[in-house]
């Protein structure tokens, strides 16, 4: 037990006191804590073990394939060359868009909830908000191939090659199914994770700051701008921790991604995430080096949402500490 | 009055301009989640009836039947889940706020945070090559416990911070009654933040009902009736998706209601939670 | 006069840096009422938790000696030795997820002690000990944390009552609490020290001059005067006591 370790009158003591302890109630302590830190232990060792195991089990691609295996352009399972540069292009170029468009509106939503909003509004709107982030990824996929998937293919890519389609961009036969579906789906799906942690970073800025700048003069907009600039780092955390999500969101892409391994301009382009790789082709990978090469995707994948993750939570971290502090 | 100039002018209108955005945005965000409710609910209402829940799934081309499978798997799974997820995540989060020394806690709350981040689809693939590589196939056991695996850094997190709550003077008062400490963490700290972490328990319950990425190769599913932990098993999320892509559109159909079920099934959930974490105590 | 408890050389610490108490000696007597009293910070509540080691709880450590009826504290088993040294807080802490009923019967039930035929008479006796039981009996099934904060603490005095100790040590008792709840509890030490040995801290005098037998008073982490408390509240030896008790500093 803790306490018992600390009271230690002299040295002369030491070995007398821990002899004299009755046992019957310290025992319950000792095992206690020690069972509690074996949990703890095992919550950390499961990371590591997780890694190890998708290293090992990927050892095979990687010992073929090494560097190529990010940078080569064809991913061709029946002729089992693996080269996972489309898909990573893919997933960072579907994760980057979706944040472009949900970042500004999560801005915008955690800024009406946390500074604008009356208080009967803003706790039905946070759970509203809340709401989004609890629905089943499949089911957004669900909703993205029967709602969402043909609402582009008949609206929103024949206007965009009509009026913009001399961009690069926008530029193709209007399918529906690819990477312009998948971001709006994403910038749906990351809009709430963006948007609480926000609202949390954007309370926590003391009432002063604002009451300072109010007493200045200042708008409400401009007082909004001042606290949105002391909580830039909390608000760069939550954009990570939405890109991290976003990298990594499985179902939805998959459904509505159109699943093609393909470096092509076009948002009408189907194309392929790391993620949807690994859902789709994982139980028809029949060679051991096919399963192999989807480990080592797996093992990508985790390792850039372990480093973005890590670097957003520093920077909430960070955060928060600076106005306990202050 | 003479200053109220050009800019005074401006920087109101810039002021409006911005709530009003804010507002706009505030709206805008909540029109998908209208709309998925929606679709969900009218479509998925359309074929619900009682043979969904009791029937089996119909051979390819044949319609009707139901998902009794499917329903009885998405329980045992967050059954295995939970299982495994919320004793390792509750005993972690205690030592994390009664016991941890500063670092190692550091480092364990860094993982867990971590862990929470990891894609759903990479926890399948180690419960893949941990479990299911093993017994050479595919088992309700592999899936429970990758949804355990995700289920543990919610837990954690809200276990810790709710027996933070708990004020030192009730552990004090505890330990001067001469009640060990094991006893006063378990009985009375615990007993005072088990709302609270009942809350978070049960956010990991229904996001683990929700997920689907970590089945695919793992409990992978299954057209017949299984209650078998070492065999492959069905879920809704499973079900939603093979019928999403299938071609006809009665399995279309009953993709939506699986999905109201699922919603349904996650509301109960937390309706049964409100229930029993309902204080037992009359309060003035 | 028969002395319970011999604290000799004691020193504590808190978290090795701050040197709370200097070279305290003192024995308490049996079945009568102790206070300490002194300005804030100069380690009464410090010295009433090495007594039932609740310093070591928050860090603390200490050398030196203290012996309860002959046995060394330190070698005794922290929670068998709290089931002695029973303790009250400043604030009234009772559990709030358990019923009154429960809140008396913890220390029991946790302790082992689970028959109900066994815990319900000293649940009932402990609460008439400590005044309560009219004020509850019919309500024994509500939570704790409903009563008024003069209750509240009544309720802590009964739970702690409930494990039979022989010396309960009052940690400001009455200062979260109104006046009339202030004199229930007074009242409510007087009766108890039949029975028990209590020591009680307190910031104010007139409290310590009304309960207490003897007084101790404690500045900068030293004791400074111990004597009976007509003497100390009419003549006392110390300059420094004298300054105190008149409301010169504190």
């Amino acid at each position: 037990m803790k306490f018992n370790r600390n009271v230690l009158p002299n040295k002369e003591e030491k070995k007398g006191l821990f002899k004299k302890i009755h046992l019957s109630n310290n025992i319950g302590d000792f095992v206690f804590e020690r069972l509690t830190l074996l949990f703890a232990v095992s919550v950390f060792l499961l990371v590591l073990l997780m890694g190890y195991e998708m290293y090992q089990s990927s050892k095979l691609s990687i010992d073929k394939f090494g560097l190529s295996f990010l940078s080569g352009s064809t991913w061709d399972p029946v002729k089992e060359i693996f080269g996972a540069l489309p898909i990573i292009y893919g997933t960072i170029v579907s994760s980057v868009l979706a944040l472009a468009i949900a970042l500004p509106l999560s801005i915008g939503v955690a800024v009406f909830l946390a500074e604008l909003a009356p208080s009967w509004l803003e706790k039905p709107l946070s759970f509203l908000v809340e709401l989004l982030a609890g629905i089943p990824s499949v089911v957004y996929g669900l909703w993205g191939v029967f709602v969402l998937v043909p609402w582009i293919r008949d609206y929103v890519e024949p206007y965009l090659s009509d009026k913009l389609g001399f961009l690069p961009f926008f530029n193709g036969a209007p399918y529906g199914f690819g990477l312009l579906a998948a971001v709006i789906i994403l910038s749906v799906m990351v809009l709430p994770i963006i948007t609480s942690i926000t609202r949390d970073v954007l309370k926590s800025v003391p009432a002063a700051q604002r009451e300072a700048a109010l007493a200045l003069g200042a708008t409400r907009w401009q007082a909004i701008k001042i606290v949105l600039a002391d909580s830039r780092s909390g608000i760069l955390g939550a954009t990570m921790l939405g890109l991290g999500r976003a990298i990594g969101e499985t179902m939805a892409v998959t459904m509505v991604i159109g699943n093609r391994a393909l470096i092509s301009p076009s948002l009408f382009d189907p194309s392929y995430t790391m993620a949807s790789v690994i859902a789709n082709e994982f139980t028809e990978a029949t060679s051991e080096l096919y399963l192999s090469s989807l480990v080592e995707l797996a093992l990508v994948l985790f390792v850039i949402t372990i480093i973005i993750n890590g670097l957003a939570r520093l920077l909430v971290w960070s955060m928060d500490r600076k106005w306990r502090r202050g | 009055m003479k200053e109220k100039g050009f800019f005074y002018y401006r920087k109101k209108a810039v002021n409006y301009l911005m709530i009003f955005l804010s507002f706009a945005a505030a709206l805008a965000a909540i029109i998908p989640l209208a709309f998925i409710f929606y679709y969900t609910v009218s479509k998925g209402a359309q074929y619900l009836n009682l043979s969904f829940f009791t029937q089996m799934p119909k051979p390819v081309g044949e319609t009707g039947g139901g998902m009794a499978n499917a329903i009885v798997g998405t329980l045992i799974l967050i059954g295995i889940g939970g299982g495994i997820g919320v004793p390792v995540g509750i005993m972690t989060g205690i030592y994390l706020s009664e016991f941890g020394n500063k670092k190692f806690a550091a480092v364990v709350r860094f993982m867990a945070d971590i862990l929470s981040g990891v894609p759903s689809i990479v926890v399948g693939v180690v419960a893949y090559t941990l479990i299911v590589v093993p017994m050479k196939h595919f088992s309700a056991l592999a899936g429970g416990v990758a949804l355990a695996i995700l289920m543990i850094p919610t837990v954690t997190r809200t276990t810790e911070e709710m027996i933070k709550l708990v004020p030192q003077s009730i552990r004090e008062a505890g330990l001067a009654l001469g009640i060990p400490k094991w006893k006063t963490t378990l009985m009375i700290v615990l007993r005072t933040a088990w709302k609270g972490i009942a809350t978070g328990v049960l956010l990991g319950l229904s996001r683990a009902a929700g997920e689907t990425a970590p089945l695919l190769f793992t409990a992978l599913g299954n057209r017949f009736w299984s209650t078998s932990i070492g065999q492959p098993i069905a879920s809704l999320t499973v079900y939603i998706y093979d019928y999403a892509k299938s071609p006809f559109e009665d399995w279309n159909n009953q993709a939506w209601t699986a999905a109201l079920v699922l919603i349904l099934l996650i509301a109960l959930l937390s309706l049964l939670f409100k229930i029993i974490t309902r204080s037992k105590y009359k309060t003035n | 006069m028969e002395n319970i408890i011999s604290v000799k050389n004691l020193n504590a610490y808190y978290e090795k840096k701050s040197h709370v108490l200097k070279n305290v000696n003192i024995d308490i007597p049996r079945n009568k009422v102790l206070a300490i009293i002194g300005p804030s910070g100069c380690g009464k509540s410090t010295f009433i938790r090495c007594l039932n080691r609740m310093h070591e709880v928050v860090g603390g450590t200490i050398t030196g000696s203290i012996e309860l009826e002959g046995e060394d504290l330190m070698k005794t088993d922290p929670v068998l030795l709290r089931k002695k040294v029973g303790m009250v807080f400043q604030k009234p802490n009772p559990f709030p997820t358990m019923s009154i009923y429960n809140n008396v019967a913890a220390g029991l039930k946790l302790n082992g002690t689970r028959n109900k035929k066994t815990v319900a008479p000293i649940v009932e006796k402990s609460l008439k000990q400590a005044a309560l039981w009219d004020e509850v009996k019919d309500s024994l099934d509500i939570s704790g944390i409903n009563l008024s904060g003069g209750q509240q603490q009544r309720l802590c005095i009964a739970r702690t009552l409930a494990v039979d100790p022989n010396v309960i040590l009052m940690d400001e008792p009455a200062s979260a609490l109104d006046p009339i709840s202030t004199s229930k509890i007074e009242d409510l030490i007087f009766e108890l020290k039949n029975d028990y040995t209590i020591v009680i801290v307190t910031h104010n005098m007139q409290q310590a001059a009304r309960v207490s037998d003897y007084t101790a008073f404690f500045y900068m982490g030293e004791l400074v005067e111990f004597s009976e408390t007509r003497k100390m509240f009419t003549s006392p030896d110390n300059k420094k006591t004298e300054d105190y008790i008149s409301g010169r500093f504190g």
